[in-house]
């Protein structure tokens, strides 16, 4: 019988969400291919997290001092030592920054190449097709394996919905890779965060955020205007606080801020998944963008297709007016 | 220090994105094009680094003819030489296809650093630069905002999720992909135009570079997205959606 085999991150030694939502795209694929469902995790097979991959008709328990922190050297030859073992037809990681850094090396070793984030997938004539995205959202792709199995394919964080864990039936096997601490080419330092914050973006009922269409820092003010007549704090996209146009703490998405306010009002901002990754468990988005084709808008409630130059002006009359 | 930056010429960003009509790419007759954005950083970073350290800066593209103007401008930014690999058929390459074809091109430089962009702007797969490592048999860190010598060989800063970062010890010959943002890009001087074209550009055939095109993955059909959620859109001129808006931040989303 063949076999899907998924790899799960864990965090304080329980799956992160991310990893259950790549564990339910495989059972899904196991079961749309009538194979059946191996998983894979890094940790004592006596672990908590090992408890919760209910489904799974083997559970792998990748154990050696060596994992103990993330390298991709020793990620890599761990991970193929255990495709070698279960030959697998697919092989499925979650799409986080882990996976990225070793999962193409390890489609390399292989002789293969990494599907990466894919969004979905479905069965046509025979064959799989895995969709996944382009020019950061504005075009999806359909892909195809052409070479003999494995098939390796990361999956976007929120592409698929993760069922509430279920108690494991078969016992984690431990599985220990040969691996040499000379192989290893890279010292990992202890992770650690930037400055402390002063905004609690989190906790804002509402938030304003501006993108790359404000085009200069010195039109800041007038999406700063906006934000005031709302009584709503200021966010914004990646590149403005890179630029230093805003502190890095009023950045939202994969690597800022997580936000779910009642109302995200998007200024010129062109919505890339890193973005919408933060915001889109938001009550209600606004985007205001002179694109009708941005996809920021396919998570939009309200949408303003316009130059951001007059839209944002009128809103803010139009706020103040409404307040008296 | 050797430094081979790899830069991809892609879409502009702006760029009007239509399907062909075989429904199997973008159509590209009326785009402009230019140089992938987190490559423009990775560049910028070996630009300093031999700013700081001396030795040279080599930049490394494959495409088609056009290709060869965002290798002038990276020369006119400072890059010392270029290597142009010519293809009018990378389509028919995978990631592991296009990155066998840059090992084979450089293979011979031994080179101390590769840098590659983090992600490609048009197909995005986020890969080639760590794939290319693989080839080479070097050490990879991937997400990197900055690079320091040290005495061992780099240390260098990553990026994790969530606001988080962590330094990575590493020796050389290494390959990095780099992360858009950290440093404030420079514009090529006139001075720098003008030299940029007396600069050496070897360019080799990627038929001669003996890498076969047989793909692993195929992209078989591109879409328009679709809208996950219906939204209403707005209408009018400025003032009218304005006060659209209004009303229904009043009486539909009730925060006004
Ligand atoms: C690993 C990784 C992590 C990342 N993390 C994050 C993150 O945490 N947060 C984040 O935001 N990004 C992140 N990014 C970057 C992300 O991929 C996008 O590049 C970024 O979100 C784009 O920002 P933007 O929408 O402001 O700019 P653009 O994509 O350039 O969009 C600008 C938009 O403005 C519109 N516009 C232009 N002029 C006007 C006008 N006059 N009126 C109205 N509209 C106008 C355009 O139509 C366009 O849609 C990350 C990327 C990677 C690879
Ligand atoms: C329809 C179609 C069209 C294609 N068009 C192209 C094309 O125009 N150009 C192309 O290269 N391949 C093209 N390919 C081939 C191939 O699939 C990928 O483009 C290639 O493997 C790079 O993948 P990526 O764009 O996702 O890059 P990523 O893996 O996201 O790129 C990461 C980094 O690798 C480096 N890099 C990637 N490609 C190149 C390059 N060509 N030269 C120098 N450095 C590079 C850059 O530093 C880049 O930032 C096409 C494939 C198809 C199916």
């Amino acid at each position: 019988m063949s076999t899907v085999l998924v790899f799960l991150e864990a965090k304080s030694g329980v799956p992160t969400r991310i990893s259950l939502e790549a564990f339910a795209a495989a059972a899904q694929l196991a079961a749309s291919s009538g194979a059946q469902l191996a998983a894979a995790m890094v940790g004592s097979a006596s672990g908590p997290g090992f408890a919760l991959l209910g489904g799974a008709s083997q559970i792998f328990a990748l154990e050696h001092l060596l994992l103990e922190h993330y390298t991709a050297d020793g990620y890599t030859a761990a991970y193929a030592q255990l495709i070698a073992r279960v030959q697998p037809d697919y092989v499925l990681f979650p799409h986080t920054y882990e996976v990225r850094d070793f999962a193409p090396r390890l489609a390399t070793r292989l002789g293969r190449v990494l599907i990466s984030d894919v969004t979905g997938f479905q069965a046509s004539a025979g064959q799989i097709l895995f969709m996944r995205q382009l020019f950061q959202g504005k075009l999806n792709g359909h892909y195809h394996a052409a070479s003999p199995a494995p098939c390796l394919i990361s999956v976007q964080a929120g592409a698929f919905r993760a069922d509430a864990p279920a108690a494991t039936s078969v016992p984690a096997a431990t599985f220990a890779p040969e691996l040499e601490a000379s192989a290893i080419r890279t010292q990992p330092g202890e992770p650690f965060r930037a400055a402390a914050q002063t905004v609690d973006l989190a906790s804002a009922p509402l938030l304003v955020s501006v993108g790359r269409g404000i085009k200069d820092e010195a039109n800041i003010p007038l999406v700063q205007e906006l934000a005031t007549a709302l009584g709503a704090e200021l966010a914004a996209s990646r590149p403005i606080c890179d630029a230093g146009w805003l502190p890095m703490e009023r950045q939202v998405g994969s690597s800022g801020q997580t936000v779910a306010p009642k109302l995200y009002l998007a200024v010129g901002i062109s919505g890339a998944i890193q973005h919408l990754v933060g915001m889109k468990g938001s009550q209600c988005v606004v985007a205001i963008n002179k694109d009708e084709n941005a996809p920021i808008f396919e998570i939009a409630d309200y949408g303003i297709v316009g130059d951001l130059f007059e839209v944002v002006p009128a809103l803010t009359a139009a706020v103040r007016k409404a307040k008296g | 220090m050797k430094i081979i930056v790899a830069i991809k010429q892609v879409p502009e960003r702006d760029a009007r994105i239509r399907i062909d009509s075989a429904g199997k790419w973008i159509a590209l007759e009326d785009i402009e094009f230019r140089m992938n954005e987190s490559d423009a950083y990775a560049l910028e970073e070996a630009l300093l680094l031999r700013e700081a350290h001396g030795g040279e800066v080599v930049v490394l593209s494959a495409g088609p003819e056009r290709v060869g103007q965002t290798i002038r401008e990276a020369l006119a930014k400072g890059a010392d030489r270029g290597i142009h690999i010519v293809s009018d058929a990378l389509s028919g390459y995978d990631a592991l296809g296009v990155a066998s074809l840059m090992a084979a091109a450089i293979r011979d430089e031994a080179a101390d650093l590769i840098l590659t962009g983090l992600q490609s702007d048009d197909l995005g797969l986020g890969q080639t630069g760590v794939i290319l490592a693989e080839l080479l048999g070097i050490c990879h860190a991937s997400l990197i905002l900055k690079i320091e010598k040290s005495d061992s060989g780099i240390r260098v800063l990553r990026e994790l999720e969530d606001g988080w970062f962590q330094h990575i010890d590493m020796s050389t010959p290494a390959l990095l992909t780099i992360q858009s943002g950290n440093t404030k890009l420079r514009y090529a001087t006139l001075m720098g135009i003008k030299k940029a074209k007396t600069k050496d550009l070897r360019v080799v055939e990627a038929a001669a570079l003996g890498v076969s095109a047989t793909p692993c993955v195929l992209l078989d059909s591109v879409a328009l997205p679709s809208r996950q959620k219906t939204t209403q859109m707005l209408t009018g001129t400025p003032a009218e959606a304005a006060a659209k808006l209004v009303e229904k931040l009043q009486q539909e989303v009730r925060v006004l």
